[in-house]
């Protein structure tokens, strides 16, 4: 319950995006697609959080929707928070880039067309800003002659270590992360994560996106699991110590994937948006898959995290319950159609 | 690096001569093609009628009627590389001189479209692209679009009928006023009688300009590191600013650049409907009259001047997009 009690800088719940298309080639009728339904998670106060998820999971259409960034064709749904307050268009727009920070994917993030140092300080004259970016720059190994090149000149590790710059220059109060490290060496992923830890230990939040859980596991405080465009489990990063303190299928199997945990793979693909299961999308590929997965399934919390799964008993998952007899998966339902029982 | 700038441009002489060669070429075999009488065309059938053979004869060896189409270009090859472009048949003067005059008449006229439609498109483009969908967009779309449709020629008569004939502001033709001395022409005779012109290549010129510009300029609104200034808290304007224009610039100088092409077509239908004394003008005369001296002169010019101006084209990149700049900088 440590982070109920500490204050939340960020809350989202049960977040939708989805995005109007044209159904057929005529362009006579339009449907929307739904990319991410029902997603939750917080941040509070000196937290980092990790929403780990595979690829077309739909991680960073949140970071887009937590910015205000989604393309016009986008409709969001669900509530958003930043500390305590509803979290609009026009409040959005006043916090990024002064109290919301987002650290970009790809290095195609910069102006292909202007010198990076620039870019970073955001001014030509400022002197202030201009040391403060070449400060920035000099921790992470960057040289005053980097300020004049331009993107092109920059190797993939150099850009990362660029756009992560441009989050510490401002004054912000939570960072959004999305995928910071890849092309950057062990020594510096490890440096920019001590740089977050060091930043969330100041009272702030981070929201680190990432496909790698190794990374997620090694520096953040909680961890949320996305599958197919839904939060499936809400965990401390102390329950991925084992199994079974974990709650959901998918996570579990998660952990078993990995090399230190028995590598094992999980069979199956995670479903396009467009042929979407009814009810639990991660239904197809688990072993505890039921009737009683069909329905809407609610996000419970169970300890210090929370589940999404219908087939949740206390200390037994979708998985551990699918191997009890048939006759145990009605009450099974039953139970998770009672929120807090 | 002096040695790498040689080679380029030594390169890209070979490739103007190559050019001018086919240009050469082609139009001569064109003319040869056409089946204008040269006689007929500028003698007329009632006075050639009247001729005696022997006349005939003599007009037949001016207009080089008898010699054949191989020769005759041999001919012309061996003067034009001495620099020698001939006499127009028409005018009766050098061809340089013949182009030198128009040239600069044209060069008035087309030179105020050019910079007119690039500017006004550059400018136009830019907020259709960023305020796409808005009003301000789709008026500039509509605009660009009917005009794109609408034939030059047309659209200078359309002039011609408000101004001149109906609102009687601006004179209805040539380059100077008619009765007037050379002497007594004054510069703003002269603007005064562009301002049709050149108006309706801007107008016309305008719309491509825009409707390229603008889509380039969406492209950019779309793009990642729009995004991440968004992302940064910047604002739309502030973005066109620090990304949109420093972007959209480079399409827009090829842009400008391939339009020179354009107005020299264009202002041969526009010189021919306001009786401007230009390039275009000549050009269509030295067809219908076949003065093929003087065509091929015309063609080898504006040949030139199109590809200078990619050639430009090409040299400004280099000094406005670093990729070009520092790129092809050996480490």
């Amino acid at each position: 319950m440590n982070s109920l009690q500490k204050k939340k800088i960020l809350e989202i719940r049960e977040l939708s995006v989805s995005f109007r298309q044209y159904a057929d080639k005529r362009g006579s009728r339009q449907t929307s697609l739904p990319v991410i339904s029902k997603l939750s998670v917080s941040v509070g106060e000196g937290e980092i959080v990790a929403v780990v998820g595979s690829s077309g999971s739909g991680k960073s259409l949140l970071a887009h929707a937590i910015l205000d960034l989604l393309p016009y064709n986008a409709s969001v749904s669900g509530s958003m928070y930043f500390q305590g307050e509803p979290l609009d268009k026009a409040r959005i727009r006043a916090l990024r880039g002064n109290q919301i920070a987002f650290v970009p994917q790809s290095t195609t993030y910069l102006d292909p067309l202007m010198p990076v140092g620039g870019q970073v300080s955001r001014t030509r004259k400022d002197k202030e800003k201009k040391e403060k970016q070449r400060k920035i720059f000099q921790r992470y190994g960057l040289g005053p002659e980097v300020d004049g090149r331009y993107p092109f000149e920059c190797s993939g590790g150099m850009t990362r270590r660029v756009l992560l710059a441009t989050a510490l220059m401002g004054d912000p109060k939570l960072i959004i992360a999305d995928e910071p490290t890849p092309g950057m060496d062990l020594a510096l992923a490890k440096k920019s994560m001590e740089d977050f830890r060091a930043f969330a230990d100041e009272g702030n939040g981070v929201l680190l996106i990432t496909h790698d859980i190794e990374l997620a596991l090694e520096t953040a405080d909680r961890i949320a699991v996305f599958y197919a465009g839904m939060t499936v489990e809400e965990a401390p990063v102390a329950d991925f110590a084992s199994e079974e303190t974990l709650r959901h299928p998918y996570t579990k199997a998660l952990w078993r994937a990995m090399p230190q945990n028995g590598f094992q793979p999980l069979p199956g693909f995670q479903p396009y948006v467009k042929d979407m299961p009814k009810g639990c999308p991660f239904g197809p590929r688990c072993s505890g898959y039921s009737k009683g997965c069909q329905g809407e399934i609610s996000m419970r919390r169970v300890g210090n995290g929370s589940v999404r799964c219908a087939a949740y008993r206390d200390g037994m998952s979708g998985s551990a319950a699918g191997q009890a007899d048939e006759s145990a998966n009605p009450r099974a339902w039953a139970e998770a159609e009672a929120p807090g029982a | 690096m002096i040695k790498h700038h040689l080679l380029f441009a030594g390169k890209n002489l070979i490739r103007m001569v190559l050019l001018l060669f086919a240009v050469s070429v082609v139009t001569f075999a064109l003319v040869s093609a056409s089946p204008i009488d040269p006689l007929q065309a500028n003698v007329g059938q009632a006075a050639l009628g009247a001729m005696s053979e022997e006349q005939k004869e003599k007009l037949r060896s001016y207009w080089g009627v008898d010699t054949p189409p191989v020769e005759r270009y041999l001919n012309w090859m061996t003067d034009a590389l001495r620099g020698d472009l001939g006499t127009s048949l028409l005018y009766r003067q050098p061809v340089t001189r013949v182009i030198a005059v128009k040239l600069s008449n044209s060069l008035f006229l087309m030179g105020i479209a050019w910079i007119l439609s690039g500017v006004l498109g550059f400018l136009l483009g830019i907020i259709a692209g960023v305020f796409k969908g808005r009003l301000a967009d789709r008026a500039i779309r509509g605009y660009s679009l009917l005009i794109a449709s609408t034939p030059a020629f047309w659209l200078a008569l359309l002039l011609l009928m408000v101004f001149t004939v109906w609102l009687k502001v601006l004179p209805i033709g040539l380059s100077v006023p008619i009765g007037v001395e050379a002497s007594g022409v004054t510069f703003l005779d002269r603007v005064r009688h562009a301002i049709l012109p050149a108006a309706t290549l801007s107008i016309t010129g305008v719309s491509n300009i825009a409707l390229h510009t603008r889509e380039k300029m969406i492209d950019i609104m779309a793009s990642d590191y729009v995004l991440f200034a968004r992302a940064r808290g910047e604002s739309t304007w502030k973005i066109v600013l620090r990304h949109g224009l420093r972007n959209v610039l480079l399409p827009a100088i090829t842009l400008q650049f391939a339009s020179i092409s354009e107005i020299i077509g264009g202002s041969v239908l526009v010189e021919q409907v306001f009786s401007y004394p230009g390039l275009g003008q000549a050009a269509v005369a030295a067809g219908t009259g076949s003065d093929v001296p003087l065509l091929m002169g015309i063609t080898l010019i504006t040949a030139a001047i199109v590809f200078l101006g990619n050639f430009a084209a090409n040299l400004l990149y280099g000094a406005v997009d670093p990729r070009i700049r520092k790129g092809g900088r050996p480490k």
